[in-house]
Order: structure tokens, then C-alpha cells, then sequence
């Protein structure tokens, strides 16, 4: 991929954050939180939230993929249901073509929502045991009236069967007769009867072998490229994510610490969050592995309900400064179209 | 279906390498094996048909020495893993061969004699730490308890060693966190409680099941080092259980690769990743995508998904799925032969002439 050269960032492109030049962004999510109440704490105690999202900002270009990665708890789901309004944002935006979602209610919402569709990662918890894929597949067919009359609807479901490489004779067995893989399928079929122009993949294939993930993502890209959907593709799997992703978001702790392109992420990593997160990946080379230099961070991320003051990454950076301890990094672009939120960069 | 299999653990075995005997390894240069499993068989009596988990199993490791068991879910790793512990419980049972350790064969051990072998000579670590911590008592009665009984250690004795491992695995403070229950600790923490915990009688041999994963890279970076220092440090054998082929490659000089409860490759990991020659082993390393490898416009799946162990097809049972499948292979079973020093494949392609065809 070649680095388009984008003139300074002056300050209309700035207001603009990251969609300069490249048209309006299917999603543009701005300064998004969410923070849920803590059942924790004493009766005295001042009430606490968690902040599991807490102010960012990213955008997804229409038929491209943004991989989110970060360590459990960082807030990727949050983040990803807020997106839907599974979740209703504490503050923030969320412009779905322009629109801003969390302003919408009702039958305005719904009719918007059919066009962002999500896949879990659990295909066993996420598809009803007691309905055949058939009816899981049907279902938001009918609901949204997709589909007029019974012939209709079973020709669309026998045809999005074969979408995602399943059969059409697999429509009336039930979701415990598939493979992991299978259920996965039928996930990404329901999904796609909306013809969505997004979906938001929430760890679609960690659950899944090794062998098996490679069958789920190429199937991904296959939708992607015949369909132009966009992904939201939320994953820990940092190899994974290099491999579908146009561009790659980088969470700790409900905030964002970098985000740039694929090959500008990898290549050269300015957070040093990123930096230790890419080389804490063991690499299936055991040349490699014994001569790889790694960053080892110490110790665990600290709790959202008592997140550190200044960056929130300080308490494990093996960069930190005095600065560091005090004030919040801003979220800034350190090259074109590569944003980071560190003192040091 | 067939309820039994005749053995042909001989065949098998008598193409990977001599059987040591805990002695003639020892005379070749190389550390001595400690334990050694001859054609292990676990297979669990099920409504469905018996289900072979592990069917016909032998590898070994030596003092000091990692080796990893990989293949995907349902392969047969953890009732590997369980069997040698004594742990299957019906309606498993193990059903053949044998487990060599100290002399003796542990398969034909009374569960009373087994008690003393099991985290004392023989540790396990799981993935997930509450199926081996005990949530109601705090973690120095957890660590010194097997110490007393095993040691023979005074409390107090058995304390400060619990101290001592705790802070080599990394928990800050041990002396007053020691005091806590399992669940005060986050999950690395756990996991590091459960690596002291199997340390403590240095046993001979730690089966550390999928150890890292449950965590995030962070973190299993950090269990991985910490592993691996006191495994060098105590000289402990490490038998590796893990899907992961990065943390394959990080961690073990050998590599045991399994599908539908057979062993299906065995080689130095230098040779497994450089040159793999069973068709699974090869399609597994073909199949992720690698950080420092350019990307691939698309990645090269292995097709459709394992099969039944009660149900398992005739001839090869990766034949379903294998590209290079011949007609051999839908009626006999291939076994494991030398395809190169010290590595070995059960694969009719691989054992031909030519070899695999890449
Ligand atoms: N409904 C909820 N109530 C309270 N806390 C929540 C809720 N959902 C998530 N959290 C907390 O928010 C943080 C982010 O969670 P999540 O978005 O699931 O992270 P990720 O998907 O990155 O693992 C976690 O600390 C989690 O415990
Ligand atoms: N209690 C049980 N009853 C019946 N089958 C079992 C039981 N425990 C394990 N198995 C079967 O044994 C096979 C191997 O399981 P396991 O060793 O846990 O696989 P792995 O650890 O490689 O994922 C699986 O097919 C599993 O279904
Ligand atoms: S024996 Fe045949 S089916 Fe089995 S792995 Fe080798 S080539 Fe494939
Ligand atoms: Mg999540
Ligand atoms: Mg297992």
C-alpha cells in the first residue's frame, strides 16, 4: 500500500480528525464513553463508575475493515455494542452516514440499525439451541419485511446458506448439530439477510481452531469484497487483525492509543503500548523466537474502576516520565492519517 | 464401527526412536527420558460408540527438557495429560499401553500409590487455575500442604519455601499475600500461584495444560518467561499443551503434533516448522497468518472439521480433509515412520519416496 501524500494537516483538516480527504466515512464515532455504575463500594463512598469506554474517537471508510485490538477489559465490546446503541453512550457520537445515532430513538433508530448488523464470538451462546438455522437465518427476515410470502423468504434463506458455504438441506437441523465453524456460518448468514453495510465482528473466530479461523476470515473477505460491507472486527489476535484489517485501533484501559494503517502499524508502531503488544506475539518461527528481543511489561492493567491519573498506560510503560503521571495525552495525528495519545511521541 | 483396535503401538514404535529405557538415551550424550509413553490408550465408553480420545500414544521427555503437545480441540491432549496423572474417570478409562516413569509403569498403579506421584513427582498445571486452587483455602495453606505431606517438611520450613516460590514467580509481597484466597489474585497472578504451587515438591515433570490460554498476550509473555526460568533453574521437565503454534515455537525444542487422539508428527521444532511433511501439520502452519511474514492476499484453510473419535473414518483419519490424500489412505492406517533424523509422520504421501509434495 502506498502512502498518499496528504498536504499538513491545516485546521480544517484537523476539525475533520482522520477522514481527511477520503470522503464522508460510513461511521464516524467521536469521543465516545460509556461508563456503567459500580456495584462496588461502601454506603460513604462516593459512587463509582466503571469507565469502560472512555472518549474515543475512530471512523470506518465504507467497505474497509478497522481491527480494534486491546487486552481484555479494554472496553472493545462496550465499544462495539455502543456503536449499535446495544449500549446507550454516556457522551459522544456516533454518525452512521452523517447521522448521529445517539440522538435517535424509536422506529428512526430501527430502521438504521438493520443496516449495522453484529457476529459474536461464541457461536454456541449467540444462536438460540431451540430454532434450526433455518428459522435463525429467517427470523430478522421477517421481522424487518425483508421478504413477502413463505416461497420468498425460504428461497432467500436456502440462498444465504450457500452464501457462507453451508447447504440448503442444513435448514432445518438445529444449531447443536453444527461445528463451531458451521455455527459460525449461520452467525455471518443472519447477519448478512439485512444487507448491512456494516457489521460489527466481535471476536468472531477466537473461539475457534486454528484451522477453522482461517475458513471464517476468508469467508469475511469474500462477503466484503462481493457485498462492500464494512467491519468493525474486534480481536485480540494481533496476527489475525494485521491479516483483515485496512486499518488497525489500538485500546487500553477505555481509551484509545493509537490508530494508523495496517502496514504503518506494524511497521512502525509510535505507542509504546503497541510496541510491547507486538512483541509479546509469539511468532510461529522458532528461529525467530529464540533471537526476538521482547518488551515485557510488568504487571497487570490496573481496574477500570481506579484507572491512573494522567495516561492510563504510565503504570506499566517502560517509557514513562514524570509528565506522564500528570497529564492526559492528547489524541493527536503524529503523521498523516496516524493518530497517537502519548507524551512521547 | 469398531469397538477395538488391535496394537500396532509395536509398529509404531519401533520406528521412532529405540525405546530408552531410561538408560540408553543417557549413553548417547542426551539427558535421560523421564517419562515415556508406550501406545497409551484412553478411550471413554460413551451412548454414541466408544470414544477413542487417545488411541495408540507414545512420546517421551527428558530431564530438563520442553516438549510441546499440540493439535486442535478435541485431539485428545488434555485425557493425554489426565491419563498420566491417574485423573480419567469413567466412563474413560485407560484402556492400553504404558506410562514409564521411575522405573515403573504408572498405568498399573493403585490410586494410593498414584496420590504420592501426583503433584509431587508429577505436577500439572491447568488452564484455568480455580480447577486446581481450592477458592476456600488461602494460598500458603495451598502451597505448603503438599510440601508437609510429600517433604515431610515442618510448617514453618514449608512457609518460607512457599515465600521463596512465590516470589520467584513474580507476586510482589508474597509474605503478606500468601494470606489471600485464590480469587483476591487476577488470572496471571493465579496462574503464577499454580506454577509455584506445582514447583513446590520439585517434581520431576510438569504437564502444563494450555497454561497461558485463558490470558492476554501481556501476560502470558510474562507466565511464559517465568516458566521457563524455573523449569531451567530446577532442571524440570516441561510437556507443553497448548493450540498455539507461536507459543510452540517460543517455548519448545520438541513438538509432538496430534489429530483425532493419534499422534501424527514428532520432530525437533526446527524441522516441524521448517519442514513439515504430515498433511495436517503442514495445512496448521499454512493456515495463520504470521506477523513477520508479508500478508497473504488470503489464507489457506485446512477444509471441513474434524471427525467423530467415536465415529472415525477407515484408513487415515485425516483423510476427509487432506489434499494429498491417495487411495491408500482411505484403507489403511498409516503409521509412524522416519521421514528425516530424529522426525517422524504417520502419513502414507509422507513416507513414500518422494515425500509431500509441497
Ligand atoms: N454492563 C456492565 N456493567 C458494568 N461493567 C461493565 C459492563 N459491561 C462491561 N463492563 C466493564 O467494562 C470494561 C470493558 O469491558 P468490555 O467492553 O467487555 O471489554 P473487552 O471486550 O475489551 O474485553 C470491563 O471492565 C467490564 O468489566
Ligand atoms: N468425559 C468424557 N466423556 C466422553 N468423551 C470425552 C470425555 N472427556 C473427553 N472426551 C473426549 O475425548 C476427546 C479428547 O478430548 P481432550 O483430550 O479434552 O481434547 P483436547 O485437550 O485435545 O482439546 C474429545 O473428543 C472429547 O469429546
Ligand atoms: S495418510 Fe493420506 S490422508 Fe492421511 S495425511 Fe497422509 S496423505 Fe493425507
Ligand atoms: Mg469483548
Ligand atoms: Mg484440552
Amino acid at each position: 500500500m502506498t502512502q498518499i501524500v496528504v498536504p499538513a494537516p491545516g485546521p480544517i483538516a484537523q476539525e475533520d480528525q482522520q477522514g481527511a480527504g477520503l470522503g464522508q466515512p460510513l461511521l464516524d464515532v467521536r469521543g465516545l464513553q460509556v461508563h456503567f455504575p459500580a456495584r462496588q463500594g461502601g454506603i460513604m463512598e462516593k459512587r463509582r463508575v466503571v469507565k469502560a469506554v472512555d472518549g474515543v474517537t475512530f471512523h470506518v471508510q465504507p467497505g474497509e475493515t478497522l481491527g480494534l485490538v486491546g487486552e481484555s477489559g479494554c472496553g472493545k465490546t462496550t465499544t462495539g455494542r455502543a456503536v449499535l446503541q446495544l449500549v446507550r453512550p454516556t457522551a459522544g457520537q456516533v454518525l452512521f452516514e452523517g447521522r448521529d445515532l445517539v440522538t435517535m430513538q424509536g422506529e428512526a433508530l430501527r430502521q438504521m440499525r438493520r443496516r449495522m448488523q453484529i457476529i459474536f464470538q461464541d457461536p454456541y451462546g449467540s444462536l438460540n439451541p431451540r430454532m434450526t438455522a433455518g428459522d435463525i437465518i429467517a427470523e430478522p427476515l421477517v421481522v424487518h419485511g425483508m421478504v413477502k410470502g413463505r416461497q420468498q423468504l425460504k428461497a432467500r434463506v436456502d440462498e444465504l446458506l450457500e452464501t457462507v458455504g453451508l447447504s440448503a438441506t442444513m435448514r432445518r437441523r438445529y444449531v447443536h448439530e453444527f461445528s463451531g465453524g458451521q455455527r459460525q456460518r449461520i452467525g455471518v448468514a443472519r447477519a448478512l439477510g439485512l444487507q448491512p453495510s456494516l457489521i460489527v465482528c466481535d471476536e468472531p473466530v477466537s473461539a475457534l481452531d486454528v484451522s477453522i479461523q482461517a475458513q471464517i476470515i476468508n469467508l469475511l473477505e469474500h462477503l466484503q469484497e462481493r457485498h462492500r460491507i464494512a467491519y468493525l472486527f474486534i480481536a485480540h489476535d494481533l496476527a489475525v487483525v494485521r491479516h483483515i484489517s485496512e486499518r488497525v485501533a489500538v485500546m487500553y484501559l477505555g481509551k484509545m492509543m493509537e490508530s494508523a494503517d495496517r502496514l504503518e502499524i506494524y511497521e512502525r508502531p509510535l505507542h509504546p503500548y503497541t510496541q510491547a503488544l507486538l512483541s509479546a506475539v509469539p511468532i510461529p518461527d522458532p528461529e525467530l523466537e529464540t533471537t526476538r528481543e521482547r518488551i515485557i511489561l510488568e504487571g497487570d492493567v490496573p481496574s477500570p474502576l481506579f484507572p491512573p491519573p494522567g495516561c492510563v498506560f504510565q503504570t506499566r510503560c517502560p517509557k514513562a516520565v514524570a509528565q506522564c503521571k500528570e497529564a492526559v495525552p492528547a489524541w493527536r495525528e503524529a503523521a498523516p492519517g496516524h493518530w497517537v495519545a502519548c507524551h512521547l511521541v | 464401527m469398531v469397538g477395538i483396535t488391535l496394537g500396532e503401538d509395536h509398529s509404531i514404535r519401533a520406528v521412532t526412536q529405540a525405546p530408552s529405557g531410561n538408560s540408553t538415551a543417557a549413553e548417547n550424550g542426551q539427558r535421560p527420558v523421564v517419562l515415556e509413553l508406550d501406545g497409551l490408550r484412553a478411550h471413554f465408553a460413551t451412548p454414541q460408540g466408544i470414544v477413542k480420545a487417545v488411541d495408540g500414544v507414545n512420546w517421551d521427555v527428558r530431564e530438563g527438557e520442553t516438549v510441546a503437545l499440540v493439535g486442535e480441540s478435541g485431539s485428545g491432549k488434555s485425557v493425554t495429560a489426565l491419563g498420566i496423572m491417574g485423573l480419567i474417570s469413567p466412563p474413560g478409562k485407560i484402556t492400553g499401553g504404558r506410562i514409564l516413569f521411575g522405573g515403573r509403569d504408572l498405568a498399573q498403579l493403585s490410586q494410593e500409590e498414584m496420590r504420592n506421584i501426583r503433584g509431587h513427582q508429577i505436577a500439572m498445571v491447568f488452564q484455568e487455575p480455580m480447577t486446581s486452587l481450592n477458592p476456600v483455602l488461602t494460598v500458603r495453606r495451598q502451597m505448603t500442604e503438599g510440601m508437609e505431606v510429600h517433604l515431610k517438611m515442618r510448617p514453618k520450613e514449608a512457609s518460607e519455601r512457599a515465600i521463596e516460590l512465590l516470589t520467584l514467580v513474580g507476586i510482589p509481597d508474597a509474605k503478606r499475600r500468601m494470606h489471600e484466597y485464590p480469587h483476591h489474585f487476577s488470572g496471571g497472578m493465579r496462574q503464577r500461584v499454580m506454577i509455584a504451587q506445582a514447583l513446590s515438591c520439585n517434581p520431576k515433570v510438569i504437564l502444563a495444560d494450555e497454561p497461558t490460554t485463558a490470558l492476554d498476550v501481556t501476560i502470558q509473555a510474562q507466565v511464559l518467561e517465568v516458566m521457563e526460568g524455573l523449569a531451567h533453574r530446577f532442571n524440570t521437565a516441561t510437556v507443553i499443551i497448548t493450540h498455539n503454534l507461536g507459543v510452540v515455537a517460543r517455548y519448545a525444542r520438541r513438538v509432538n503434533v496430534m489429530y483425532a487422539g493419534r499422534l501424527v508428527e514428532t520432530g525437533n521444532a526446527r524441522d516441524i516448522y521448517t519442514n513439515p511433511q504430515h498433511p495436517y501439520t503442514y495445512g496448521l502452519l499454512q493456515s495463520v497468518p504470521r506477523l513477520n511474514e508479508p500478508r497473504k492476499t488470503s489464507l489457506i484453510p485446512i477444509e471441513g472439521s474434524p471427525p467423530d473419535l467415536a465415529r472415525l473414518p477407515q484408513g487415515c483419519a485425516f483423510r476427509p480433509r487432506c489434499r494429498f490424500a491417495v487411495e491408500r489412505c482411505g484403507q489403511e492406517t498409516p503409521l509412524m515412520a522416519l521421514v528425516g533424523p530424529a522426525h517422524a509422520a504417520a502419513c502414507w504421501v509422507a513416507a513414500s519416496p518422494g515425500g509431500l509434495p509441497k
